[in-house]
């Protein structure tokens, strides 16, 4: 507690013990959203502003709250804050809400934001919490955008289609297609091509671990760490 | 032992403190939101409308003008059909069914189907559906123009016997590898029109509102 590195925070959340692609909790949203890059922008945001704000509500309160109501605290939390954004995406991004739908409200069950209240928010001062539930929820953000992309290219040939649900008349520019006239991919769009493009990401990710010899023991600590807490 | 209960309190208390606090904070972002959420609510269902017929054709207040019905011959599977019933000078121009084809591949297929005063169709739109991707998905307007194939259609174009996919000696188009997608959208929207043939007056004339309210989604 005493030497924070905000930069330990960061790679720590974004890439060694990354939600999506290490620690793989949050799978249900992470597999049943990544059909396109928008949809994977749009769950991560709101996944990452939740992180953010949980953490910050949960460091706040460590002096208060006593070890044993602590978790039913953490899920009162958790809920008002996914709530409040869903209430929030509903009066200004109504559009992309329609498309998401569910998968708001299911945001509460993403384990690994109760997993980050209770590993470091609860320990941490407000500052680094916030700063770790950012880090950890650009990670899934980054594994959310990879599998939307991937499945995207793969699936329809497009790149940021309904964009504009998102960002307006300004997304629509976003719009790519890449391979016009493209029949589409079935096993990209339909579940078991989130899981492939899950299982290639990951593997995807350990081989770039693997050829920078010195991440690889500190990849390969963590990584026992969290065999040993699982 | 009575530390011991004091401690229960202080804990029960502290969590209630918590949930008071959440709730608070909740009320107060949906008073903030509300009012905007109707609107964009309102906004949605105005442009889903507008895409089975276009707001200048009609001036009433479509969202108001509605009713419920029930009719387990034309709609199956126990639906609440919403009709919207547009007017100009208050003259019937046209009727917007929110119905379901409850035979798709997989699950309820919803339908938003427009039908002018002369009895011809002047759009459908499918707002949900479950079919496979790639496959029966060329029913959404963004993924193919088969539905456009319904524009202009009424009862006496084509022929009772018309209204079928192509593989069941109909007029209408199958994608390949999905006929059973289309062959529901097809049944549904002829059903639809049939119910609006024999209860068109009826249904222009009830007052608004009558059955059942239900949001709109």
């Amino acid at each position: 507690m005493s030497e924070i590195s905000y930069r330990k925070i960061f790679t720590e959340g974004v890439w060694q013990q990354n939600t999506g692609l290490v620690v793989l909790l949050g799978l249900c949203p992470l597999l049943a959203v990544t059909g396109t890059v928008v949809n994977a922008i749009g769950l991560g945001l709101a996944t990452t502003l939740t992180l953010v704000f949980s953490n910050l509500a949960v460091s706040l309160s460590r002096g208060l709250l006593r070890p044993e109501i602590r978790i039913p605290a953490y899920v009162l939390i958790i809920a008002s804050v996914v709530t409040v954004i869903q209430l929030l995406m509903q009066a200004w991004f109504h559009d992309l809400y329609r498309v998401l739908g569910i998968f708001i409200p299911l945001i509460v069950t993403n384990c690994a934001i109760i997993g980050r209240a209770e590993a470091f928010a609860s320990r941490h001062a407000p500052l680094p919490a916030a700063v770790d539930g950012l880090a950890t929820g650009l990670g899934f953000c980054i594994a959310l955008i990879a599998l939307g992309a991937l499945r995207e290219v793969l699936g329809h040939g497009t790149l940021f289609s309904q964009a504009r649900l998102m960002f307006g008349d300004l997304g629509q520019a976003l719009q790519l297609t890449l391979i016009p006239e493209y029949r589409g991919f079935l096993l990209a769009i339909l579940p078991p091509g989130a899981f492939i493009g899950l299982g290639l990401l990951v593997a995807g990710r350990k081989w770039l671990d693997a050829r920078r010899p010195r991440t690889r023991r500190l990849a390969a600590a963590t990584e026992d760490r969290h065999e040993a807490a699982a | 032992m009575t530390d011991r209960r004091d401690g229960i309190w202080r804990s029960a208390l502290l969590l209630a403190v918590v949930a008071v606090l959440g709730t608070a904070l909740l009320s107060g972002v949906h008073e903030l939101t509300a009012e905007r959420i109707a609107a964009q609510e309102r906004r949605a269902v105005l442009e889903q409308l507008a895409q089975v017929l276009p707001a200048e054709r009609y001036d009433n207040e479509l969202l108001s003008d509605r009713i419920v019905v029930r009719d387990e011959g034309f709609f199956p599977g126990g639906q609440a059909v919403i009709v919207y019933r547009a007017r100009r000078d208050g003259e019937p121009v046209a009727l917007i069914l929110r119905h379901r084809a409850v035979n798709g591949y997989n699950g309820d297929i919803d339908l938003l189907t427009g039908v002018a005063a002369d009895g011809r169709i002047t759009g459908v739109r499918v707002t949900r559906h479950n079919e496979t991707p790639g496959l029966g998905d060329g029913i959404e307007v963004e993924k193919s123009d088969w539905i456009h194939g319904f524009d202009g259609r009424s009862l006496q174009d084509p022929p009772a016997d018309g209204w079928r996919v192509r593989r069941d000696g109909g007029v209408f188009d199958q994608f390949t590898g999905a006929t059973i997608t289309p062959r529901a959208v097809v049944g549904a929207v002829h059903a639809a029109l049939q119910y609006v043939a024999q209860n068109r007056a009826t249904l222009f004339s009830l007052p608004a509102g009558t059955g059942e309210e239900r949001t709109a989604q």
